[in-house]
Formats: structure tokens, C-alpha cells, sequence
């Protein structure tokens, strides 16, 4: 898949070879009469062979989408309505969300493996490592034996750049690099064909950070794996992301191409978002957060979620909530969708640092 | 190795303090058989009487604390207890070893079928907490609120005398000579039923809850989410993953209760009058029974070490992070 995708262009690979199309997943906290809605009505859509880049500050839902959409949300989380479409290799369509338990767990881990947040924690601690990748191979593969097991973790081990006589050391044995490189060839082992990336490397240092980035980009090159990729970290996106999707306060308010994203943010927050990291490339510039912080989930504001804290805010803003669709720079960016009142058109005026153009070709 | 031998030296120090402490505490303790008999027979008794008492205790030969600590230790190590004043001239060792199976098997076998099923049903309600099966906790903790002696005394009320199920007390048919026939074995299944319901009944609520709450916490576990991911079958990831981990608390707890079973359940042994060792303890306590109390008290520590001993192994066998070297 990924050696054709360069030829493509990005319009005809998203029409041609959706892998996972969530359709307006709703989550709720709570099963009381007022539970807190966390994710409303988001959609979101991953091509084969693309890295999708998911974030957003901490609270924003972004793990909540990644946990809904797979059905592994811990109570008191529940999935209130939507669809969420996964499209196999051979082209056949099922909704996770509809999956009996049965189906779903042959799904899991074989269509679509997931890499957590904590790899410290992610690890059992009484089980081998060796035991806890033949584990995997064999809830779904009932024939291999257990020489074909041990052999296949081998193999994966060595993938991730880790001596397979490793398959013999417990968890506490191995550093916090190791054990994410661990769970990323845990992950790996039934080849999958979508990898959920929860911050995989939120709790490691900036040189095993590179590390790792480098070596998820390159098995995803020789695999040919799609990837959703979570973190709170804009600038890393840019360098592993295909796109980017911004999530505030449960909702996708910008989507756009990764480069296009970062170097011409339309939403005011993605903007916000960009000048809180430095930049990884470029002049010196200085920081700049957002202020105030998100909303109270349980008390939305009506309109927009982000308008007590955005810099544009105009009249309308307090009153309706925009919708997630094209700029009007439609023509230009066809496959950019923003949810900000600041492009439908309308506006008078979009501030210039809202409204750069991708220079001609 | 070198954890076994780390913890082999930690319990040789704490076996020799036990045992040293075992020696001076009785010692410290205001009176003796002697003056207890002085007092008993409201100061008739002449001095000759009070002498040939002494003789007769064995506390007339003026040995000074240091002497008696040593010689202590020899007899130790020949098996030798002394002998008993309450069950006068049975040695102690004696007197021990006819209660201690008593004992042993009766609360043994309560306590590591409490154990048993107070794990299992704790691990099933705490992997499915919030459902209807938490209804078991308030009752299993309702049983174990009540006092023992009392609870006790209504289940000998209901099941012996109203309902006569179970005899009311002693460990086998009097009348019946010990001996390995089925008669025997049987009377004595009979008559530990009782006992060992109770014990099971009013102990098991803090297994429940022990491992219902280390399951709930281990349940929230990023590896248990994991395993979920991974698409095993439910019930291994309960097993393997949750309960795997949520049973090591349990594993030292359960040390500790079977070096108490040795201490005996002294209510249950004395509400249904059962010839075991903490029934034993009891009268020596009353009698000022020096030896008895000293044998009672050390056979009780050792159990404890040696449980504690055995909880270290099968810890370190369970979980690899106790067995770091270094």
C-alpha cells in the first residue's frame, strides 16, 4: 500500500481507501440522569497507509476518541451513539461498536492493536515478556505451536531493535525505552493493519523519543500499517504525521494536511497550539500558551467551546456553534475542514495570520 | 540464592529473639504455682508443704537468670520442654503434641478453605464490581462484625440443640479409642464440622473483601486494559492478568493466618470445648503453668516464622520483582 501511496494524490486516496471511519461517536462519563458528554458527535476518517496525527491539551477527549472507538473505554465511560466503520484488507465493512464479544475479540489485536499511554504500566509485571507476546499469538492463531510462537516473538523483538534473548526477562527488568519498544512489537506481532498510538512517547526522553518516532516511521514504511497517533505534541506530529486532526473540548475543530497544518493553521486554537511548542526547525521565536483553560465539560458553553479564550471572538461566536466543514478557501485546500466561524465566508474579515497561503507552484 | 540466604539469616535472628523473649517474659510476670497455691489454700499450708512445692516445681535449686537462660537453651535443643505444672508430671512437649493436630487440622483446614473460597468469590465479584453480586459483602461482613463467642454459642444453639445436626462440643465420641479406623475418623469429621463452618463463615468476609478490592484496583491496570486490547478470553485475563496480581496481598495475609492457627482460635476451641492447643493455653495461663505457657507461646512463634517463611517462598516464586538480586 504505502510504496503506491506517494503517487497518489491525498483527494483520491481519501475517497478511493478509508481503513477506519468514525461517524459521529458520542461519549458519555456517567450513567446517571446527567452524564457529562465528552465526545459529541465527532467523525473522523483514516486512509490506508496514513498517519494520522490526533491532538490537543490534556482533557480534550483525544484518548477518549481512540478508547471509544476500540470499546475499551473503562467505566464510567459509554459509547452513546455512532459508527464506527473498519474496512478490512479484504474489503469487508463491520462497525466495531456492533461487534458481539465474540467477533470483537478476533478484531482486536489482528485488525487493529493499540500502543498505551504508560508503557511502564502497560507491561505485566509477573509474566514474562516472551509470555506476554505468545499470548497475543495465541488467543488468535489456535494452531501455531509453541515453537512457532516463541519464534515469531523472536522475530518481532528483533524488529524494535531488542535481542530476542530478552523473551526470558520480566518487565522490571528492561529500561522505559525498552519496555515501549516492547509494546510497540506487542503490538506488531499479528501485523495489524491500524496501530492506535496512545503518547507513546510521552514518558521518555527527547533522544529515545527520536528513537522510537524513527523506528514506528520505518516498520510502518516496510508493514504497511496505518496509524493513528496521539499526543499533546504539535511539533512532533509535523515530523511523523501524514495529517493532523486538533481536538478541543471533545470536538475536531481543524483537519487539514500536516504541513498545511502547521506551517497555515486556520482555527485560532491550532494556532494557539503551535505557539506553545517551540519549533523544531527555524528561527528562535518566543512562547506563547493560550490563556485562560478549556471549558467544564459538564457546563458547555453555548456557541463556540473556544470562544472565552480566543483572541477573534465575535458576537456570533457566543450564540452558534460552527460546524466542522470546508474554509472558504475551499478551492484551494480541498480536503481541509475547520470549525471556525472565522471561514464559513461570512466573516468580514480573516486576520492575516489565520489566512496564509500555500505558496504557488 | 543470595534472597534465600538474606532471608534464611533474617528469620535464624528473629527465631533467637523470639525465643529469648519466650524465656523472660513469663519471668517478669507477677507469681508463680507456688504462691498461687499459698494464696489457693488462703495461707493454711506450712512452710515444709510451701518447701516440698518448690522441691516438687523444681524451683528450689537458686539458679540465677543467666543459668536458667542457658540451661533453657540446652533443653531446647534436646526436645525437652520441662514439664507441666497444670497436667503435673506430663511434660509439656507431651501435653503439646496431644493438642496441637487437634488444632492444627481442625482450623488448618477451616482456614485454607475460608481462604480459598473467600479468593474466588472475591475475585469474581471484584471483576464484575457493581453488579448484583456485591450483595455477598454486607452479609459476609455481618458474620464477621458478630463475636465469635456469641456466634458461636447460636450455631451450637440452632444446629445442636434445636436441630440436633452436630454435636455440641469435643472433638470426637467420648468413649471412642483414637485409632485410624473409620469410626473414629468419622466421629471426629463430625464433630469438627461445626467449629469449622464457624470458623469458615465468620473469617471469610475479609478474604472477599481483600481480594475484591485488590481486584478492583488491579482491574484498573494498564496491562489489564492491555490484555483486553490484545483479544484474550475474558476469563484469562481475569485470571492471568487480574487475579494473578491481586492475589499477592493475599498471599502474606494468608501466612499470617496460618501461623495464628496455631495460637488457636482459643474462643472457638473454649465454646466448643476442643481439645486443642489454645483450649491448653488457656487453663496454663490460669494456673500459672510457666512451662506450658513458655512451650504454647514458642511452638506459636515458630509456626509463625516457619509460615512466614514458607509466604517468602511463594512469593518470590509468584512475583519476579522480589526475587532482585542485590
Amino acid at each position: 500500500m504505502t510504496t503506491t501511496a506517494p503517487a497518489l494524490t491525498h483527494a483520491t486516496l481519501q475517497a478511493a481507501d478509508p481503513i477506519l471511519e468514525i461517524k459521529n461517536l458520542s461519549v458519555d462519563y456517567g450513567f446517571g440522569d446527567d452524564p457529562t458528554h465528552v465526545l459529541q458527535d465527532v467523525s473522523l476518517t483514516l486512509n490506508r497507509g496514513e498517519v494520522l496525527g490526533l491532538a490537543g491539551e490534556s482533557g480534550c477527549g483525544k484518548s477518549t476518541l481512540a478508547y471509544g472507538a476500540t470499546r475499551l473505554l473503562p467505566p464510567p465511560g459509554v459509547i452513546r451513539g455512532g459508527e464506527v466503520i473498519f474496512t478490512g484488507r479484504d474489503g469487508v465493512k463491520t462497525d466495531i461498536l456492533t461487534l458481539n464479544d465474540k467477533d470483537l475479540r478476533t478484531a482486536r489485536w489482528r485488525d487493529f492493536a493499540i500502543v498505551f499511554q504508560g508503557a511502564m504500566n502497560s507491561l505485566n509485571p509477573v509474566h514474562r515478556v516472551g509470555t506476554q507476546l505468545i499470548d497475543a499469538i495465541k488467543a488468535h492463531d489456535k494452531t501455531a505451536t509453541k515453537q512457532e510462537a516463541r519464534e515469531r516473538a523472536a522475530y518481532v523483538l528483533e524488529m524494535v531493535g531488542i535481542n530476542a534473548d530478552r523473551l526470558k526477562a520480566y518487565p522490571h527488568q528492561l529500561s522505559g525505552g525498552m519496555r515501549q519498544r516492547v509494546m510497540i512489537a506487542m503490538a506488531l506481532v499479528l501485523e495489524p493493519e491500524l496501530l492506535i498510538m496512545d503518547e507513546p512517547t510521552t514518558a521518555l526522553d527527547v533522544v529515545m523519543q527520536r528513537q522510537i518516532l524513527e523506528e514506528i516511521t520505518d516498520l510502518r514504511d516496510r508493514l504497511g500499517f496505518s496509524v493513528i497517533f496521539i499526543t499533546h505534541d504539535v511539533s512532533l506530529l509535523v515530523e511523523v504525521a501524514d495529517r493532523i486532526a486538533i481536538m478541543y473540548a471533545g470536538e475536531i475543530v481543524e483537519a487539514a494536511d500536516a504541513k498545511d497544518a502547521y506551517l497555515r493553521p486556520r482555527h485560532p486554537y491550532t494556532k494557539g497550539l503551535l505557539n506553545s511548542f517551540p519549533p523544531l526547525r527555524g528561527p528562535r521565536r518566543e512562547l506563547q500558551g493560550i490563556p485562560g483553560s478549556p471549558p467544564d465539560m459538564a457546563q458547555l458553553p453555548n456557541g463556540c467551546r473556544f470562544a472565552d479564550r480566543c483572541p477573534f471572538v465575535m458576537d456570533r461566536c457566543r450564540t452558534e456553534d460552527p460546524a466542522l466543514s470546508r474554509t472558504a478557501l475551499k478551492m484551494s485546500e480541498p480536503e481541509r475542514l475547520v470549525a471556525c466561524h472565522l471561514h464559513d465566508g461570512k466573516a468580514s474579515e480573516v486576520p492575516a495570520e489565520l489566512a496564509l497561503q500555500a505558496p504557488q507552484k | 540464592m543470595r534472597f534465600f540466604i538474606r532471608r534464611g539469616t533474617f528469620y535464624i535472628i528473629t527465631a533467637w529473639a523470639a525465643v529469648t523473649l519466650n524465656f523472660f517474659l513469663p519471668r517478669i510476670m507477677p507469681g508463680d504455682p507456688v504462691s498461687s497455691a499459698i494464696i489457693k489454700s488462703g495461707g493454711q499450708i506450712s512452710p515444709d508443704a510451701i518447701n516440698s512445692l518448690k522441691v516438687l516445681f523444681g524451683l528450689d535449686n537458686g539458679q540465677s537468670l543467666w543459668e536458667q537462660y542457658t540451661s533453657y537453651w540446652g533443653q531446647l535443643f534436646r526436645g525437652d520442654l520441662g514439664l507441666s505444672f497444670a497436667f503435673f508430671p506430663t511434660p509439656v512437649s507431651a501435653v503439646i503434641q496431644q493438642s496441637l493436630p487437634w488444632t492444627v487440622g481442625l482450623v488448618g483446614i477451616a482456614t485454607i478453605l475460608s481462604v480459598i473460597l473467600g479468593t474466588t468469590v472475591g475475585t469474581l465479584i471484584g471483576w464484575r464490581r457493581g453488579t448484583k453480586a456485591d450483595a455477598v459483602l454486607p452479609v459476609a461482613t455481618f458474620f464477621s462484625a458478630v463475636p465469635y463467642f456469641w456466634f458461636g454459642l447460636i450455631a451450637i444453639l440452632l444446629f445442636a440443640v434445636t436441630w440436633d445436626f452436630f454435636p455440641a462440643s469435643k472433638g470426637y465420641q467420648p468413649g471412642l479409642v483414637p485409632a485410624w479406623n473409620w469410626e473414629f475418623i468419622s466421629s471426629v469429621l463430625w464433630h469438627g464440622t461445626l467449629p469449622a463452618l464457624t470458623i469458615v463463615v465468620s473469617s471469610i468476609s475479609g478474604w472477599i473483601l481483600g481480594m475484591r478490592n485488590m481486584m478492583v484496583t488491579v482491574g484498573q491496570e494498564d496491562y489489564v486494559t492491555v490484555a483486553q486490547a490484545k483479544g484474550l478470553k475474558e476469563r484469562r485475563v481475569m485470571v492471568s492478568y487480574a487475579a494473578r496480581n491481586a492475589v499477592l496481598p493475599q498471599i502474606s495475609s494468608f501466612a499470617l493466618a496460618l501461623g495464628f492457627i496455631v495460637g488457636g482460635t482459643l474462643v472457638m476451641e473454649m465454646v466448643f470445648s476442643y481439645p486443642g492447643i489454645g483450649f491448653v493455653l488457656y487453663q496454663a495461663v490460669n494456673a500459672s503453668d510457666y512451662p506450658l505457657m513458655q512451650g504454647c507461646f514458642l511452638v506459636i512463634t515458630l509456626a509463625i516464622l516457619v509460615a512466614n517463611m514458607m509466604a517468602d517462598v511463594v512469593y518470590a516464586f509468584l512475583d519476579p520483582r522480589t526475587r532482585q538480586e542485590g
